[in-house]
């Protein structure tokens, strides 16, 4: 009837037809929903559809990917040198700090044994690139180019230079998927470095804020505080910097105070960050206190 | 009749090029203005190829999107399913419709659609701002005409003009 291409024997019978199959996908969609709401009964079926999706991403993921390599490539000689400067006194620098933190770590394992506390964690990590994808624009996530095949797994925390960044929500073969300490949905426990003050930051959706509901008017914070994780939970391994107190909003007729803080890490300007790997390698701790005395 | 490049790759490409288009990275004044590339697309071919791409497809590449949006599984499979279904159930009107009312059917069917993955999203309680989700329904619309225009194009006047 409409072009000459379609063949369309009855037509009330074929819309019978269309609208079972209709139906029947509706279905299998609510039930894919259903089962992927309730737990991860899917993680397989994610799995092989990331493996499947990953080609798009890289795709899209090319031009930025290669305006990055040229402009670092076709850099002149002079900003590589005096970018080799820069980066050799910032490393001097950081060789300096280490030396101390040598002694430090091992007056510090020597201490907890006395103390009979829990042996350091020891960390491990991998350096992990940002694919220029985006994902829903109303969360804060992003995807990196490392999978299970490195090792990663659901729920491991990441770092970047300046300090914590978000943990693995999700993770394929090839890629994973990470939510942000600014997500709405995600907190950290954190402790005030200053004075062990422990509390959790609440992501807002914004990458610049985070809210630190459960602090009472009379909490001991103040602008400026560092906040760092404190490990409680497991994820995040402890001692790291998260955030910076920004604004603390007293409210003499509520019980909570409202306190703003700033992530220290740069969340939207990234591009590489770094996987850790906590090990409770207390064997490895003894063995240092050991040597050190 | 045209070659088998215009019956099988043209519409493939197209939405190839509309899956791309929605994992673009863009600039975060406009990144809320994202129109939903794919559902325009297939609401395209669903009403001038009706026959070729089903629900199925629509299916598979709801999945497709769903994996890439990290959104629940499912989530746009379901309104892309139901915005192919009716586009397919008035697919003869609407192509005779001039094409301010066929923006303005697109128009509806691209607010059901964001409906839809509103809706999800609420039953399963994530958390997402609802102001935000209608400019890209706005923008497809206005953008329809010329999506119309071009595609049209791609496929030769002839086959539309039945």
């Amino acid at each position: 009837m409409s072009s000459p291409g379609e063949s369309s024997g009855s037509l009330e019978h074929g819309k019978v037809y269309l609208g079972l199959r209709f139906l029947g996908l509706v279905i299998v969609c609510l039930t894919l929903m259903f089962a992927d709401h309730q737990k991860d009964h899917l993680s397989l079926v994610r799995q092989a559809l990331g493996v499947v999706i990953y080609p798009v991403r890289a795709l899209v993921d090319l031009p930025f990917k290669t305006w990055n390599w040229a402009s670092s490539n076709l850099e002149t000689r002079s900003a590589m040198l005096a970018e080799n400067q820069r980066l050799n006194s910032a490393l001097l620098n950081a060789s300096v700090r280490l030396q101390q933190l040598a002694t430090l770590e091992a007056e510090n394992i020597r201490l907890r044994a006395i103390l009979d506390s829990s042996a350091r964690v020891r960390e491990r990590v991998l350096i992990a690139e940002i694919l220029s994808v985006d994902l829903n624009p109303y969360r804060q996530r992003f995807i990196i180019n490392r999978g299970t095949n490195s090792g990663v797994y659901v729920g491991q925390a990441l770092l970047d230079a300046d300090g914590v960044v978000g943990q693995i929500v999700r993770a394929d073969p090839f890629s994973a998927e990470v939510v942000l300490i600014s997500d709405a949905d995600h907190s950290v426990p954190v402790s005030v470095i200053r004075n062990g003050l422990r509390t959790f930051a609440v992501g807002t959706g914004d990458s610049k804020r985070l809210r630190l509901p459960y602090l009472t008017n009379s909490a001991d914070i103040q602008v400026d505080d560092l906040l760092v994780s404190s490990g409680l939970g497991g994820v995040f391994p402890s001692g790291y910097p998260v955030a910076r107190v920004l604004q603390v909003v007293l409210q003499p007729g509520q019980f909570f105070a409202e306190v703003f803080a700033e992530p220290v890490s740069e969340l939207d300007h990234d591009r590489e960050v770094m996987l850790v790997w906590t090990t409770e390698d207390s064997q490895e701790a003894t063995n240092l206190a050991a040597e050190v005395q | 009749m045209e070659s088998s490049w215009s019956e099988a790759f043209l519409p493939l490409g197209t939405l190839i090029i509309a899956l791309l288009l929605s994992i673009l990275p863009l600039p975060e004044v406009i990144v809320s203005f994202r129109p939903d590339w794919v559902a325009i697309v297939l609401i395209y071919w669903s009403l001038f190829k009706p026959g070729r791409f089903g629900f199925l497809t629509a299916f598979w590449l709801g999945l497709v999107l769903d994996t890439l949006y990290g959104s629940l599984l499912g989530q746009h499979a379901l309104a892309l399913l139901t915005v192919t279904y009716i586009t397919r159930h008035f697919h003869l009107r609407i192509r005779v419709f001039p094409i301010w009312q066929m923006s303005v059917t697109v128009l509806a069917l691209l607010v059901l659609y964001e409906f839809l993955l509103f809706w999800v999203d609420g039953v399963a309680a994530r958390t997402v701002p609802a102001i935000d989700r209608w400019a890209p329904v706005a923008i497809g619309a206005l953008l329809w005409p010329l999506i119309f225009a071009s595609m049209s194009r791609l496929l030769g006047t002839k086959e539309r003009e039945i």
